[in-house]
């Protein structure tokens, strides 16, 4: 075990660090849009973004390193600078389209996504299908070149800003569940297409509905084989997954609960001098320390292409159950305020915005996969226990 | 950069699952694991491993190994309730190297790591378990130590006194008196001395921390294996049993519980070895990650433990079965050397708070 980076590391990080200065520290014009768009493509040219994506589609094709990966996040995290455009579109469209997609659909898609200018809903789950996905019925009919699209999606992730969605739709009515999926492309401008913003419990509207009516798409902008979309659903970054990609909202999340606890008092103390807060804190600080060296030694396994087993599958759990118990420790310190509603959008408002904390740790434990989910995929893949029903 | 074990810490460490394996992981009894006193056929059998040496320089006839080595080792003691005192032998070994003189390394390193020499640490009293708490003082020690492991068959005590005092005290000067103890794997002792003739190693409360952190970072994986094995346990009794004509292990409440079993300690094992690197680096942040991992990592193994006994329902809470040989071990570890609210206390002050 050695913590530290070898020379050729850091000489690399020694680049990274001087690039950031010059091109990012010392700029005065950081809130402009054209601005941090340039920036991404001189990020990109060196080789800092976009690292697995080829150069013919914008990107920087770089082999993989998981460690010359981190150190650029690092650096980048320690300048402030922006990274890669957020989003679906980047995290999940552009790896899917370079294993899958058609000459033409790279062309079309993948450059103008890593620009921001393409924005991606993620059509997956609908009204009747949510952690049984493959029972999904929203349906695509092949009418001459067109998939014509009638169905419900719903949960859809900033859906009222996406120009574009990635959906799975029925086209094998006969065939098993998941045989009978494909993977097809929509603009969101068609006709037919109904976008209906939800309402959260913190009063956010992050995602929304989506009606679909006769949209019509063409019919090459199916993804892969037909009735294959379950699996090409699957891809996901295969090269230099952020391992410790928690730890970078849980370090932060966990040194304001602190903040907190030494500010807020309790009987006219500081709460973090009250017995039960002050080991309720060390406690968290435990799992707190164990997800992040857990996601150091993944991160090392990764590189070195080994599985991390049973390891590989707690890691949504381990967060879940982190911002919860941060959650529950935030509302005893914070004790009244907790009975106000916390500000929405841009105003912080007091310290009642930890009650957005209670609230969106729920959020967590929902999306992706719910924590009763989580836990059959551990006791099945992980322990080897036998299945019940057929999630997967 | 690299956070994992070294290839020959793997390889350690599936030698020694193989090893304790054979004698204490099939279907051995409670009999065979926990036993009032020290196999001399398992322990001659240890000492030809020579993990004693572990952690002393080869200069002087050890391996050269680390702390998390000594970790590794931990683990796999705990994963099998090993009824031997190994630790602290390899922890003796170390800190008779690290301070003691020519002639007290002459005298106790080639009985420690080629002769079966056994030792055992003579630390807390009535008013607690680390380097403040210790009151024994001068060349002759006279007072009582609490919770000695194996002091019947020990050989040396290493004792703990006042302002860092570390004395070796030799067998024949010190009264052992049983405790019906609750780890049969590990019974205690209450240990007397009149006046009993203490070999100074070292007064230096710096490397009383050292040793204190050493103990605490080891209990805490010899916590972590046995939990695991006794998750590891529960998990192959829901592949056999049946009820309602299926294998319990189908059932979602069982299923869930053994799946958070996973979330609890998977994520755990990669701190105590940060831990005991940080220990082995010699890092500011080293006593504080001892206390935070003693902490974390056996009151997360005693709540496991519980979970995997009723797991196994009714022949779990049976002395026959040795499922609570695993409970109390984690018991124990979880209240030697402080219990979790100590070491959490000690976590808080540490950090500033």
């Amino acid at each position: 075990m050695y913590l530290v980076y070898t020379d050729e590391q850091t000489a690399f990080q020694q680049r990274v660090r001087s690039f950031l200065a010059e091109q990012w520290t010392s700029a005065e014009n950081k809130k402009d849009p054209a601005f941090i768009a340039r920036f991404r493509q001189q990020a990109t040219d060196a080789g800092y973004l976009y690292r697995g994506v080829p150069r013919r589609y914008g990107g920087s094709e770089q082999a993989p390193d998981v460690i010359r990966a981190q150190i650029i996040r690092e650096e980048f995290a320690a300048a402030r600078a922006p990274m890669e455009v957020p989003g679906n579109g980047v995290a999940l469209v552009v790896p899917t389209l370079i294993e899958w997609g058609t000459d033409e659909q790279k062309d079309m898609f993948i450059r103008k996504t890593l620009t921001g200018e393409y924005r991606w809903a993620q059509g997956y789950s609908e009204p009747g299908s949510g952690s049984d996905l493959a029972s999904l019925t929203s349906r695509a009919v092949l009418d001459g070149d067109e998939w014509v699209i009638n169905g419900h999606k719903i949960w859809t992730t900033l859906a009222q800003y996406a120009t574009h969605m990635f959906a799975l739709l029925r086209t094998e009515p006969d065939a098993p569940k998941h045989k009978g999926i494909s993977y097809i492309l929509l603009d969101m401008k068609a006709p037919g297409v109904t976008v209906r913003p939800i309402q959260q419990i913190n009063g956010d509207t992050e995602f929304c509905e989506v009606f679909l009516d006769d949209v019509r798409t063409p019919a090459s902008w199916l993804v892969g084989p037909r009735g294959e979309g379950w699996n090409v659903s699957r891809s996901t970054l295969k090269h230099e997954r952020n391992h410790i990609g928690s730890s970078t909202r849980t370090v932060p999340m966990f040194r304001s609960l602190v903040k907190l606890a030494q500010r807020r008092q309790i009987n006219g103390r500081p709460a973090i001098e009250d017995p039960r807060i002050r080991s309720a804190l060390v406690q968290i600080d435990g799992y707190l320390q164990s997800q992040l060296w857990a996601g150091y030694y993944q991160q090392t396994l990764a590189a070195n292409s080994e599985s991390p087993g049973v390891l590989g599958l707690v890691n949504k759990l381990t967060t879940t159950n982190f911002f919860h118990r941060v959650a529950q420790l935030s509302t005893e310190i914070i004790g009244n305020d907790t009975l106000l509603a916390p500000k929405q959008g841009r105003e912080r408002g007091g310290d009642e915005r930890w009650v957005n904390q209670m609230l969106g740790s729920l959020g967590q434990a929902i999306s992706g996969g719910t924590s009763n989910i989580q836990r059959n995929i551990i006791a099945e893949r992980g322990l080897g226990l036998p299945r019940s029903g057929s999630e997967n | 950069m690299r956070f994992d074990l070294t290839d020959e810490q793997k390889s350690l460490r599936n030698m020694l699952g193989e090893f304790f394996g054979e004698r204490f992981g099939g279907a051995q009894g409670v009999e065979a694991i926990a036993q009032p006193a020290l196999d001399a056929g398992l322990w001659s059998a240890v000492t030809e491993l020579g993990l004693a040496g572990a952690m002393v320089p080869e200069e002087d006839g050890g391996l050269g190994l680390d702390l998390l080595t000594a970790t590794v080792i931990a683990e796999v003691l705990g994963h099998f309730a090993v009824p031997a005192p190994v630790l602290p032998s390899i922890l003796a070994a170390w800190v008779i190297a690290a301070a003691g003189n020519a002639e007290q390394k002459g005298k106790w390193l080639p009985r420690l790591l080629g002769e079966g020499a056994q030792a055992a640490f003579a630390l807390a009293e009535d008013g607690g378990w680390s380097p403040a708490d210790w009151t024994l003082a001068g060349a002759q020690l006279t007072g009582t130590k609490l919770y000695v492991e194996r002091a019947d068959s020990a050989d040396l005590f290493i004792v703990g006194g006042k302002d860092g005092l570390l004395a070796i005290v030799e067998a024949g000067d010190a009264t052992p008196t049983p405790v019906d103890t609750l780890d049969r794997t590990r019974p205690l002792f209450t240990l007397s001395f009149d006046a009993a003739a203490a070999d100074v190693l070292a007064t230096d409360p710096a490397l009383a921390s050292r040793l204190f952190d050493a103990l605490c970072i080891t209990t805490a994986a010899d916590a972590l294996g046995a939990a695991c094995a006794i998750q590891a346990r529960a998990v192959d009794y829901a592949k056999e049993r049946r009820q309602y004509g299926q294998l319990i292990g189908s059932f979602q409440a069982l299923k869930h519980q053994l799946a958070d079993m996973s979330v609890e300690l998977e994520p755990a094992r990669p701190l105590v070895w940060y831990a005991a690197h940080a220990w082995d680096m010699g890092q500011d942040d080293a006593p504080r990650t001892a206390a935070l991992a003693k902490a974390h990592l056996t009151d997360i193994a005693v709540q496991v433990a519980r979970g995997a006994i009723e797991a196994h329902g009714g022949i779990g809470y049976t002395w026959e079965h040795p499922a609570h040989l695993f409970l109390k071990r984690a018991m124990a570890d979880r209240s030697a050397l402080g219990s979790v609210n100590v070491h959490r206390e000690r976590a808080a002050v540490l950090a500033g708070w």
